[in-house]
């Protein structure tokens, strides 16, 4: 959770994903989307930002004879980036995004997995359409069992959602990273839920990474 | 320096304490405050059974301001009291429980319960909820329906009884005189103020509920006005809150005639919001050379 200001407009603080870790501190990437993501972009070099994390669950490590399928939608390559890099060359990303200039650090991708199958609403870069439908075309042409695959994925909600219904149709493991408007970020406001099998659970402290198998879509 | 204040037989080391809704359990900020700091920690509303809530989206950001319809999503009474008391009791300060029903027999047998556990030492009732008993109309928004259900509450429990008042009616005054007369020792001023917010593009309310309640700072001077009307109107001790981010703005409750304030969107902000200002009364007082806290009170009504 990031303060965007000192002020009490905006009020919250606002939730990101780790980017990456480097030697000079954390990384955040963020598309400016609102006031709060506008203030940031406007922000000198320097200033000093208030910053409570980092807070909930990462993704499950898939065992040593998986093949991860990571799939990001638009920005959401920001909270899968980590993920990647720490995979070492053993994911197949599948990067989605609206054209070919939302494709934010893809060369950065490409450096730390194993495959990079891009795709873009308008086709102006890679295969046209989402990252869920480059994903059915290659689990379509593979033979392969399912337990060969993990999938994890962080994306605009409908993306999650046909990935989901993707993953039980393959019967594959899947993860997703959700979001909601979130308040404090601690599990105290009760904001950020999303509705379970076993009840609502917290985005902020049960998630953001949940078993997309538990979600009710 | 007197920082403590007194409601009912209740002394609380200092005015400072949590507003319902905005602190969980209380251990939620555990790792981020000592709660022992506290006058007081006032824990999420509860009601006998456990409440699922609302459907996401449950929040909106408004200017200077959050709406929330969290749907009063609680682990229930029971759990509470096995679960949560034990951990509370481990500190040095007050707990206040917060709880509603959506019948007068049902916050009978929350306060009964309740009233029936070590630990536990004072009531705060949220009467801004809906009675399925009359049409689902608001408890705490009918003089008479007010009247009721805290006379019934008040003989079933001999712990400080607060009743939380709502600022969605016409005249605050005359729910906080039906609330002292039914026994009320002491009210919380203000609950949030129904609001709505809608996105243009999809032409829909952002909550999933439609409406929400509104809280933060653009409600503040909202709830100064009303902490001074009540003030005016009964004798009882005031529990100040709606929108206190800072010292400054618990000591302009403390003015207008709150013997305490709440800490309540606030806490999501900062985690140790409460106890920042607590310190920031602490050195507004010395500053100002104040002995006792106790005689700011309501001193702007003597002008």
């Amino acid at each position: 959770m990031i303060e965007v200001n000192k002020g009490t407009d905006p009020l919250l603080k606002r939730a990101f994903s780790l980017f990456r870790k480097t030697d000079e501190g954390l990384q955040i990437l963020y598309r400016v989307r609102g006031k709060g993501t506008g203030i940031l972009r406007n922000m000198k070099e320097g200033t000093v930002l208030d910053m409570l994390g980092p807070l909930g669950n990462f993704y499950p490590m898939p065992p040593e004879d998986k093949t991860p399928l990571v799939i990001a939608g638009g920005i959401g390559i920001a909270s899968v980036f980590s993920l990647v890099e720490r995979l070492a060359d053993r994911a197949i990303v599948f990067y989605g995004a609206r054209t070919k200039d939302d494709l934010l650090m893809s060369k950065e991708v490409k450096d730390y997995a194993k495959e990079v199958i891009v795709s873009t609403d308008d086709g102006s870069a890679g295969l046209k359409g989402t990252a869920a439908d480059a994903l059915q075309t290659f689990l379509s042409s593979h033979s392969f069992s399912p337990s060969h695959f993990y999938i994890y994925a962080c994306g605009p909600q409908p993306l999650l959602k046909s990935l989901s219904q993707i993953a039980k149709e393959y019967r594959i493991r899947a993860y997703v990273s959700m979001e909601e408007h979130m308040a404090c970020g601690i599990g105290a406001c009760l904001g950020c839920v999303v509705k379970t099998y076993e009840g609502y659970k917290r985005v902020c402290k049960e998630g953001p990474v949940m078993n997309a198998m538990e979600i009710v879509w | 320096m007197g920082l403590s204040v007194t409601i009912r037989d209740l002394e609380l080391k200092n005015p400072v304490m949590t507003a319902s809704g905005t602190f969980g359990y209380g251990e939620e900020y555990a790792e981020f405050l000592d709660l022992s700091r506290l006058g007081a920690v006032v824990v999420k509303g509860l009601s006998l059974m456990p409440k699922e809530g609302n459907p996401p989206p449950r929040i909106v950001e408004t200017a200077s301001g959050m709406l929330n319809a969290i749907g009063l999503q609680n682990i229930g009474i029971e759990r509470f009291i096995h679960e949560k008391v034990p951990f509370l009791r481990t500190y040095d300060t007050k707990i206040i429980v917060n709880f509603f029903g959506d019948s007068i027999d049902e916050y009978v047998a929350a306060a009964e319960r309740l009233s029936s556990v070590d630990g536990i030492h004072g009531l705060e009732m949220n009467i801004s909820c809906p009675n399925k008993q009359a049409g689902w109309c608001i408890f705490g928004t009918d003089p008479r329906v007010t009247s009721q259900v805290v006379q019934a509450v008040r003989k079933a429990t001999a712990l400080p009884l607060i009743v939380k008042l709502s600022p969605n009616v016409t005249d605050i005054s005359v729910i906080a005189r039906a609330a002292v007369d039914a026994g009320a020792d002491a009210l919380s001023v203000i609950n949030t103020l129904t609001g709505m917010a809608i996105d243009i593009r999809t032409r829909k309310p952002k909550l999933a509920n439609r409406t929400g309640g509104l809280s933060g700072p653009a409600i503040k001077p909202v709830a100064m006005r009303m902490v001074y009307e009540v003030y005016k109107a009964v004798k009882v001790p005031i529990i100040g809150m709606g929108g206190i981010m800072t010292a400054e703005d618990a000591l302009e409750f403390i003015i207008a005639g709150a013997t305490g304030v709440a800490v309540g969107t606030a806490n999501f902000i900062h985690p140790t919001a409460a106890v920042d200002i607590l310190d920031g009364i602490s050195a507004f007082l010395t500053q100002e050379r104040i002995a006792d806290i106790n005689t700011l009170r309501g001193i702007a009504h003597a002008c």
